[in-house]
């Protein structure tokens, strides 16, 4: 395992920059560049033809094949960089980005060319152009709703993100970019149910973005967010803590008076 | 062992010794505070409480500065990000009410009497006198009262309290009608369109692929003209939605393994279940695609969406009841019928 990750970062090292220099290309000289990335980047565990590749006692998936997953998941797990996985295990958390913008793109196509999958989305899908202020404000109401109806059970009422079992986790969407939530959400990773154009419709979606983007400007007032959950948290670590300090400053007032060795001479 | 009594100390009639082994020390001598003995240190100190009294005069009056000089809300990033009226009045009244505080001390600490007494412990009962007079009033009064002689006074008097009971527990009427057989049934009927929460949306059944959770209510509760169901608001409209609430999700149709009779209550691949944990009720919808385990995020109630609703994990007795549903002529899921049992919570009256 060890010494595939080696092999593969390695490979990858020595011929990353010379594929990095593509220009414009046509969509199959895209997919054949891509195919030449995946090959290098992702083909020891997801298979030499995206088919997936099982672990040596057969029973779990090492990567999970690549067959129709199509080019939105791609953009998601590589251009948040969660996808090269360090490791296998339960929760591949965002990292720093491993391939450029073009490469990316590439991969994705290569991955789009195995079977048809959800597309990465046109910016306008989620843009609010030609919104007047008042359609804004009702697409972000309908966008809560959606949200605190569909996502808040796993990623918390403003988006921070929440624990799931074994070793799992949603998220935090805080910081997550509109087009990154936009292909999570059509491709459904990890454990993430899919809510694709048929269950959410495109409309739908740009009104759970736009929600997400809106609850960041919204003001906070004093002291830690947690999860939004207000000062509930934090009034309890301070009478837990309080409570103590107060009462070893109480013993240190009564142990302590100032005396002195004089005697009393009485007037 | 005769010798020994002889070492012993002598006995005397209170079961003390007459003359103690070790002779009592008494107290040690009295050392003077400072101010006890230094005029000008006492009017130092004098001074100090009164200061600090004063500081806490002066926070105070800025406190009322501070309520009326920054509104809530007025550049809530200043200070450490917690607000330019939040610290200043937080600190002010802090101030004023620890300026008080400490002076105190300072003044029970310095200035107050410095006296050092002895209360020695003395017995728990009262005296044998007291209680002497006290069981004779009591006699006394018991008697004078008659209520042993007078028995047909003293069992109306218990009839009159113990009835008072009474309207307690007919005051518990009031907590409403008895549900009757409501809790057995929610608004589902057959052929009842399953909707989008929220929107109110109809869902084909080629809009959902594999991996597709989605929050559906009975169309019931978004009537229009063209669907005809009765305007429902107020309770009735919340409970219902909370009864009716479902989710459905698709999976591939060879992973669901349906009990006997509930073959055909799911369509290629999608099952819907109530949203509403049969723990206490929270609603339901942390599903993890890979394995179908629905969790409830209040007590971590887990249960198989794949395998009728098991419970895997969790303080929930019940599987998740599941709804029946079908495609109707236009393709669109709808109910077979309603809950084949009571969703939500068990009751003292179900089997």
């Amino acid at each position: 395992m060890l010494i595939g990750l080696l092999l593969t970062g390695g490979l990858y090292a020595a011929f990353a920059p010379a594929s990095g220099a593509g220009e414009q290309q046509d969509d199959a000289s895209q997919v054949a560049e891509g195919r030449k990335l995946f090959l290098v980047g992702c083909a020891f565990c997801h298979g030499q033809n995206g088919e997936g590749v099982l672990t040596a006692d057969g029973k779990q998936q090492l990567g999970p094949t690549l067959a129709g997953v199509g080019a939105a998941a791609v953009d998601f797990q590589v251009g948040t960089g969660r996808m090269p996985a360090v490791q296998p295990g339960a929760q591949f958390p965002a990292k720093r980005v491993q391939y450029t913008q073009e490469e990316i793109d590439a991969l994705a196509a290569y991955v789009a060319s195995l079977a048809p999958g959800p597309a990465i989305p046109a910016e306008s899908d989620y843009s609010t152009d030609g919104m007047t202020d008042q359609e804004k404000e009702e697409a972000i109401v309908r966008g809560g709703q959606i949200f605190l109806t569909n996502c808040s059970a796993c990623h918390n009422f403003e988006g921070s993100g929440g624990a799931m079992p074994n070793g799992k986790m949603a998220a935090s969407l805080r910081n997550a970019s509109e087009r990154h939530i936009y292909e999570a959400m059509l491709s459904g990773p990890g454990e993430m149910d899919v809510f694709s154009n048929g269950n959410l419709t495109p409309d739908e979606k740009r009104d759970v973005i736009l929600y997400l983007q809106s609850i960041k400007e919204a003001p906070k007032y004093g002291g830690f967010s947690m999860g939004g959950i207000g000062p509930v948290s934090e009034g309890m670590f301070a009478w837990l803590g309080g409570m103590g300090v107060l009462v070893g400053f109480a013993v240190w007032i009564a142990a302590h008076t100032t005396r002195t060795s004089k005697e009393k001479v009485d007037a | 062992m005769s010798d020994n009594q002889d070492t012993l100390p002598e006995i005397s009639t209170n079961g003390l010794p007459a003359e103690e082994p070790i002779a009592n020390p008494g107290l040690p001598a009295h050392t003077w505070r400072p101010t006890d003995i230094d005029p000008a240190a006492e009017k130092r100190a004098e001074r100090q409480v009164a200061a600090l009294f004063g500081i806490s005069m002066i926070s105070t009056v800025l406190f009322v500065v501070a309520f009326f000089a920054f509104k809530v809300g007025d550049e809530p990033t200043v200070v450490g990000g917690f607000g330019a009226s939040t610290v200043a009045l937080g600190l002010t009244f802090g101030i004023a009410l620890l300026a008080i505080g400490v002076g105190v001390i300072q003044w029970a600490r310095k200035l107050m009497g410095d006296h050092e007494i002895v209360e020695m412990r003395h017995p728990a009962s009262s005296s044998p006198e007291d209680r002497e007079v006290t069981l004779t009033q009591l006699a006394q009064g018991l008697d004078e009262s008659g209520i042993g002689r007078r028995p047909l006074v003293r069992n109306t008097l218990l009839g009159a309290v113990g009835l008072l009971g009474v309207p307690m527990i007919v005051a518990l009427r009031d907590l409403g009608p008895l549900p009757g057989d409501k809790l057995y049934h929610t608004i589902w009927t057959k052929g009842m369109r399953v909707v989008r929460d929220v929107v109110g949306t109809p869902i084909h059944v080629s809009d959902l692929q594999i991996g597709d959770l989605l929050n559906g209510e009975p169309e019931a509760l978004f009537p229009s003209e063209e669907n005809g169901y009765p305007e429902l608001s107020g309770v009735d409209s919340q409970i219902a939605k909370s009864k009716g609430a479902v989710i459905l999700h698709r999976m591939e149709p060879s992973e669901i393994t349906p009990s006997k009779g509930r073959e055909n209550w799911s369509v290629q691949g999608i099952v819907a279940f109530s949203k509403i944990c049969t723990h206490v009720g929270c609603p339901i919808s942390l599903n993890e695609q890979q394995s179908h385990h629905l969790l409830c995020p209040c007590h971590q109630s887990t249960f198989d969406l794949a395998d009728n609703g098991r419970v895997l994990f969790g303080p929930a007795a019940r599987s998740l009841p599941q709804l029946p549903i079908e495609v109707d002529d236009e393709g669109y899921l709808v109910a077979q019928s309603d809950f084949t049992e009571p969703v939500g919570p068990s009751f003292w009256e179900r089997d």
